[in-house]
């Protein structure tokens, strides 16, 4: 292995001998699995008429312009069915020394040279400007139709709920809405138009053979059968070799990433050898799978053509034999000739239509299941708008389980007032976060219901319920933009100086104009330099922005430096003020100064009152703040 | 070309695939153009000569034909992937390589998406070229040459006619070309654009719906929509502008010779078979003119695509093996930073001027606020940089005079950014020492606190986690990090901010199993909470790069400076709580519990 590579970081490549003695990569030393690599057998389902069918609707909008295509694609094949009858004619009218033309005197003939050169522009033209309609109207519909369904995944998946996304990596979601859904535009752009012209060219081939004479074109077809098979049975080899090409380059692709974000880990446990000679072997490995699809791909043009010769050879053979005879004319030979070379053309496209056909159903079975998905969370019928909120919270008997049969509360009953702060204690996996989860209805009660203002928050629209409350998560998402962009996220139409007194208030407006930019500085998801502290107070200043009426805040237990953390204290104190809040909380301070401290024991409400009423009681919230503090004492009494 | 020779060494020693490509491309070019001479043949022997007794041999040769194509067919194909398959095997493995040992310094500033684009879509750029490109460029001088050839040899009169349409073509061509170039790259910046805002809204799907916006992130979504959609029909605009353009020229060439040929033919300058070659012939050429500027497109590309490469695989290495550096067996552990200071940009100094002596088994603890220059500190020991002026000392020795591999194996580094890799639990632990035996694997684990949550994983040990395996919590991950840290078993160990990610309970976990593994080791801590670093030998308080303070916690906390104040702020909340410990060192139960009044304020 070491000798490889002479230095550190650089790779000299050492081929070896192969057949004929001819260079090749060398075979690298067999890894051991060191990472997680699946290789994905490529299957192939039952074509599934239903599915296909519900594709199609997607063009059904837009029929008029695929039937306009579809005419448009018949006049183009049209004339290039008539491009070797009028050579034909040309040649047994006019050209053929042994034919009528000879006879014609040399003025007629030559007009009649000029007529035909300009019948064979002319066509030629109307073909072309048929064929430049066609693209117009194919493109705008297979553009018009993936953007409609592009649009239509979206907003569904918008309106779906959390257990959607909790299930799925980001990355799963994202390559649906963008590769499966531009995988369908061969098909929907061109595949339809293109297949209904080469059934059409096809037909209209064979009916002139059989015109111009049945039975040269009989002897001709009798090859037909071969290129059937050729083009079913081989290309489905070749679509397999591609499948695990791209099963294997995919591997590569997720390991280079995935290498490429754990470099630091790599180089601090001086894993730099071990990696390369594991992708040493996936890199060869990809060779191999590449070279077989490769191998089988080149095969297929020779045997085509091959076959295509033996077609050619029986329109030289017989076609003469039929011209002594006085049943053909030369130009007949010459179509014919022309004919045979064209037929190949429209039978590769079709057999290339079925892979396209088969890879547009796979990406359209993983679009349809997310299209099929329903969201958990949806507006009843007759849902109302909920009135201004008072901030009155009533959780009546609310039983809670994320799948059936295990429950994650129990018969949670309690009652806040308006504008009081709760503050939710308990160990991990307690029910803290469902708690607030099912407040902000993002999941519905299995059993019992939620009021606010006595109103039952199922009756009435998500949106109105949402937009009149605010959940301040642990971790901040920043989107990309600027500072002043992100805070705007509270309240889309506030001005800049609204969003400046947002950020005064949330104690954020001094580490804002600090930044190179002040508000304008653009930060981005991750690579942004601010802290986890202050992304918390840039989601506060959000919050304070969209003025909620109710409160719902994650503490996060990230440890923070602590500058900022008195920051985050001063900030909470005033946003807090005079909204009906509910705190995870995990800050001491945040507890203490809440008006209601509700703690949870494997989904259950054990104890709940002040701090002093709590601590008096020594029960479970006296020994959770034993086990959870006990370590910020002070030593030795200082 | 410059980009070419850089990248010779990869396809270099392969060129001999490539040459066999190129000579069957040659050869199946020059024997497909003499099918229209047998059509030639068929009319003016066969047919217009009555040589009919010339049929068989004329149908086998057609045949015959075919197989020889056939065969120089697959050979060029199979040939010309073959190089570029190699070519670009050889260049994963160099750029892997590379990447592999390209410091801290470069992935700072890199992305990873762009890294990728580079690994992924200029590979592949390349090795179009090199799998086709190359021999496609070569054929189109094969057929321009044997078909005029061919031509020439039929009549050159007809020859001259034909290639009057040659500049309208090459003109029609170039302008495309020109045209189609930016069309494309706006229609990958609309998609860029389109991917950006979906993975944003997916990404941030919970502020989404915390605050209600689904409505905004439908609109910001359907602009870039719209964009890639109307990208997208520029192009098929430009292309149904284009195409009958330039079909148009061979249409022309045809129509000239049928207009001029004809005459010729009726004046019986030529016979009718050489002018139904002609016509055959021209169709043969028309194409890889046509083609040309796809070829063209593509060695541009390429050439674009190789110099980002070269760009990466020439990337200079920060930190590497000086000449004669020495191997470090297992080390003591004494480290020291005599006036070390560090610019990351060479020029605005994050580190002044530190000094400080850690002897072997010693605990320094590090603190400030963010910025200050704590995890740059740490990451001068295993030299992911290199300093700027002073210099780090192990055992003794400057880290810039000891092997890089053989220092970092005597380095546990807990970085403050949790990564596992898709692979197994038990992989990730044994990440740093591959051949681990499963009871020092569980060991590590159990050390680290992690052992029962492991076990409760599906598949316990063989649980595959990471990017595409099970997601576990930041804490739990954090604990598979410090597992894998520990099963170095490291002479120093360098906690950074390892249990930012956790829930108090779960830090009260780690700290506990700290405690005892950073017994017999030089440990490095950086941490915010009081109760990390308490019992350090040395506390260092750091402030825009420099220590402003430092010494044993007892010392800190009578000085009163900025260690004082974040410990009052802490103890603040900790004088509300209920106990107190007597003494409680790290991993060992209190002795005694005191409760304290509720609501008191700090006791100090």
């Amino acid at each position: 292995m070491s000798r490889l590579w002479v230095e550190r970081g650089v790779y000299r490549p050492r081929p070896a001998r192969g057949l004929a003695g001819l260079p090749v990569p060398e075979i690298p030393e067999v890894s051991r699995g060191r990472f997680n690599i699946r290789d994905e057998d490529p299957v192939e389902a039952p074509f599934n008429w239903r599915q296909f069918r519900r594709l199609l609707g997607y063009l059904r909008p837009y029929r008029l312009h695929v039937a306009g295509a579809v005419v448009l694609m018949l006049v183009t094949a049209a004339t290039r069915l008539a491009v070797p009858y009028l050579l034909k004619l040309a040649i047994d009218q006019v050209l053929d020394p042994s034919g009528p033309g000879a006879l014609l005197p040399p003025a007629e003939r030559l007009r009649l040279i000029n007529l035909y050169g300009a019948a064979f522009l002319g066509i030629n033209a109307v073909g072309l400007l048929a064929a430049r309609g066609r693209i117009l109207l194919s493109a705008r519909v297979g553009q018009q139709a993936l953007h409609d369904m592009r649009r239509q995944l979206f907003t569904h998946i918008q309106r779906l709920g959390f257990d959607f996304y909790d299930r799925r990596p980001v990355g799963k979601i994202l390559v649906r809405l963008t590769n499966d859904v531009n995988a369908l535009q061969d098909l929907l752009q061109n595949g339809l138009v293109n297949t209904i012209s080469d059934l059409f060219m096809l037909l209209g081939i064979v009916g002139m053979m059989f015109y111009l004479h049945p039975g040269l074109a009989a002897a001709t077809l009798v090859v037909l059968p071969a290129l059937v098979i050729l083009s079913t049975r081989l290309r489905r080899r070749i679509r397999r070799a591609w499948q695990a090409v791209r099963a294997k380059l995919a591997n590569i692709n997720a390991h280079l990433n995935e290498s490429i974000q754990g470099i630091r880990v790599t180089q601090a446990f001086v894993q730099e050898r071990n990696n390369i000679r594991f992708f040493r072997g996936m890199n060869h490995d990809n060779w191999r799978s590449w070279m077989a699809a490769a191998k089988a791909s080149a095969l297929f043009g020779p045997a085509v053509e091959l076959t295509g010769a033996v077609g050619t050879a029986m329109v030289f053979w017989y076609g003469a034999h039929l011209l002594r005879t006085g049943a053909l004319l030369v130009g007949d030979i010459v179509a014919f000739n022309t004919y045979v070379g064209q037929f190949w053309e429209p039978i590769s496209r079709l057999g290339q239509f079925y892979t396209q056909l088969l890879v547009a159903m796979a990406s359209s079975e993983r679009i349809f299941e997310f299209l099929d998905a329903r969201p958990d969370v949806a507006d009843a019928p007759g849902a109302r708008n909920m009135p201004p909120i008072q901030g009155r919270v009533r959780f009546e008997h609310v039983h809670f389980a994320y799948e059936p049969g295990r429950p994650v509360l129990h018969d949670i009953d309690f009652e806040v007032e308006p504008g009081q702060t709760i503050a939710l204690v308990g160990h991990t996996g307690s029910g803290k976060t469902t708690i607030t989860a099912l407040l902000s209805r993002f999941y519905d009660p299995t059993e019992g219901r939620i009021l606010i203002d006595g109103i039952d928050i199922r009756t009435v629209r998500l949106q109105s319920l949402r937009s009149q409350m605010a959940v301040v998560l642990q971790d901040t998402f920043l989107f990309q933009g600027t500072v002043a962009d992100n805070i705007r996220y509270g309240r889309l139409d506030a001005t800049d100086e609204e969003v400046e007194a947002a950020a005064r208030a949330a104690c954020a407006h001094d580490f804002i104009m600090a930044m190179e930019n002040g508000y304008q500085t653009e930060v981005r998801e991750r690579g942004s330099r601010l802290s986890i502290g202050q992304r918390q107070l840039i989601s506060f200043a959000r919050a304070f922005l969209a003025d909620p009426r109710i409160l719902i805040l994650d503490e996060a237990t990230s440890s923070i430096d602590t500058q900022t953390e008195l920051l985050i204290q001063e900030a909470l104190r005033r946003l807090l003020k005079g909204r009906t809040a509910f705190v995870v909380a995990h800050r001491l301070s945040t507890i203490r100064s809440a008006d209601r401290i509700l703690v949870l024991d494997h989904g259950r409400i054990v104890e709940s009152g002040t701090h002093d009423e709590l601590y008096a009681r020594r029960g479970v919230y006296y020994r959770l703040l034993q086990a959870q503090y006990r370590h910020l004492a002070a030593p030795g009494g200082d | 070309m410059s980009v070419f020779r850089h990248l010779r060494p990869y396809y270099g020693p392969y060129r001999l695939t490539l040459v066999l490509g190129i000579v069957s491309m040659a050869l199946l070019t020059a024997v497909g153009l003499l099918r229209p001479f047998l059509v030639q043949q068929l009319i003016d022997r066969v047919i217009t000569q009555g040589r009919y007794d010339l049929l068989p041999l004329l149908a086998a040769a057609v045949i015959g034909v075919a197989l020889v194509r056939g065969v120089f067919n697959f050979g060029r194909q199979y040939f010309g992937e073959l190089f570029g398959q190699n070519a670009v095997l050889e260049l994963r493995n160099a750029l892997y390589v590379k990447l592999q040992y390209l410091g801290f310094a470069y992935y700072d500033k890199a992305q990873t998406g762009n890294l990728m684009s580079r690994l992924t879509g200029d590979v592949e750029a390349f090795r179009m070229f090199l799998s086709f490109g190359i021999i496609y460029l070569c054929d189109f001088a094969f057929m321009i040459g044997f078909g005029l050839a061919a031509m020439l040899a039929i009549s050159p009169e007809l020859t001259l006619v034909t290639f009057a349409v040659s500049p309208y073509l090459a003109y029609v061509s170039y302008r495309f070309d020109r045209l189609v170039r930016p069309t494309f790259s706006r229609i990958r910046k609309a998609l860029s654009d389109l991917t950006t805002t979906i993975q944003e809204s997916i990404s941030g799907v919970r502020t989404v719906k915390s605050f209600a916006r689904e409505a905004h992130e439908i609109d910001k979504f359907e602009q870039r929509n719209l964009d890639y959609r109307d990208r997208n029909l520029d192009a098929s605009r430009l292309w149904a502008r284009y195409f009958p353009l330039l079909e148009m020229g061979g249409n022309l060439a045809t129509a000239l010779l049928l207009w001029y040929g004809g005459r010729l033919v009726a004046a019986g300058e030529i016979s009718l078979g050489s002018l139904v070659a002609f016509f055959s012939l021209v169709g043969y050429m028309v194409w890889p003119i046509r083609e040309l500027g796809w070829i063209l497109n593509l060695y541009s590309q390429s050439v674009a695509a190789g110099e980002r490469l070269v760009e990466v695989l020439h990337a200079p290495e920060t930190v590497t093996n000086r000449q004669g550096a020495v191997p470090l067996g297992r080390a003591r552990g004494h480290v020291r930073f005599e006036g070390v200071s560090f610019a990351y940009d060479g020029q605005n100094p994050v580190l002044q001027d530190i000094h400080l002596d850690a002897p072997p088994g010693s605990t320094i603890a590090l603190v400030g606020t963010t910025g200050a220059g704590k995890s740059t500190l740490v990451s001068l020991i295993p030299r992911f940089y290199d300093v700027t002026a002073g210099r780090v000392l192990v055992d003794g020795y400057d880290v810039r005079d000891l092997e890089l591999e053989s220092l970092r194996r005597n380095i546990g580094f807990v970085l403050q950014e949790t990564f596992l890799f898709s692979a197994s639990v038990r992989e990730n632990i044994a990440y740093g020492r591959p051949d681990a035996s499963m009871d020092e694997i569980v060991a590590a684990a159990r050390r680290a606190q992690a052992h029962d949550f492991i076990m409760e994983l599906p598949r316990g040990y063989d649980t595959v986690v990471g990017e595409r395996g099970l997601g576990l919590s930041g804490g739990q991950k954090q604990r598979i990090a410090i597992a894998r840290a520990l099963l170095m078993d490291p002479p120093i160990l360098i906690l950074d901010d390892a249990t930012a990610s956790v829930d108090m309970e779960t830090e009260q976990k780690i700290q506990r199993a700290l405690a005892e593994v950073m017994k017999g080791r030089t440990t490095f801590v950086i941490a915010h909470r009081i109760s990390m670093l308490q019992q350090a030998d040395e506390i260092l308080v750091l402030d825009r790069g420099r220590i402003v303070e430092r010494g044993r916690h007892e010392e800190l906390l009578r000085r009163g400076g900025f260690y004082r104040r974040v410990y009052d702020i802490q103890f603040r909340d900790a004088a509300a709580a209920p106990v107190v410990s007597a003494n409680g060192r790290y991993g060992r139960a209190p002795g005694k519990v005191l409760p304290l009044k509720p609501g008191r304020e700090g006791s100090s």
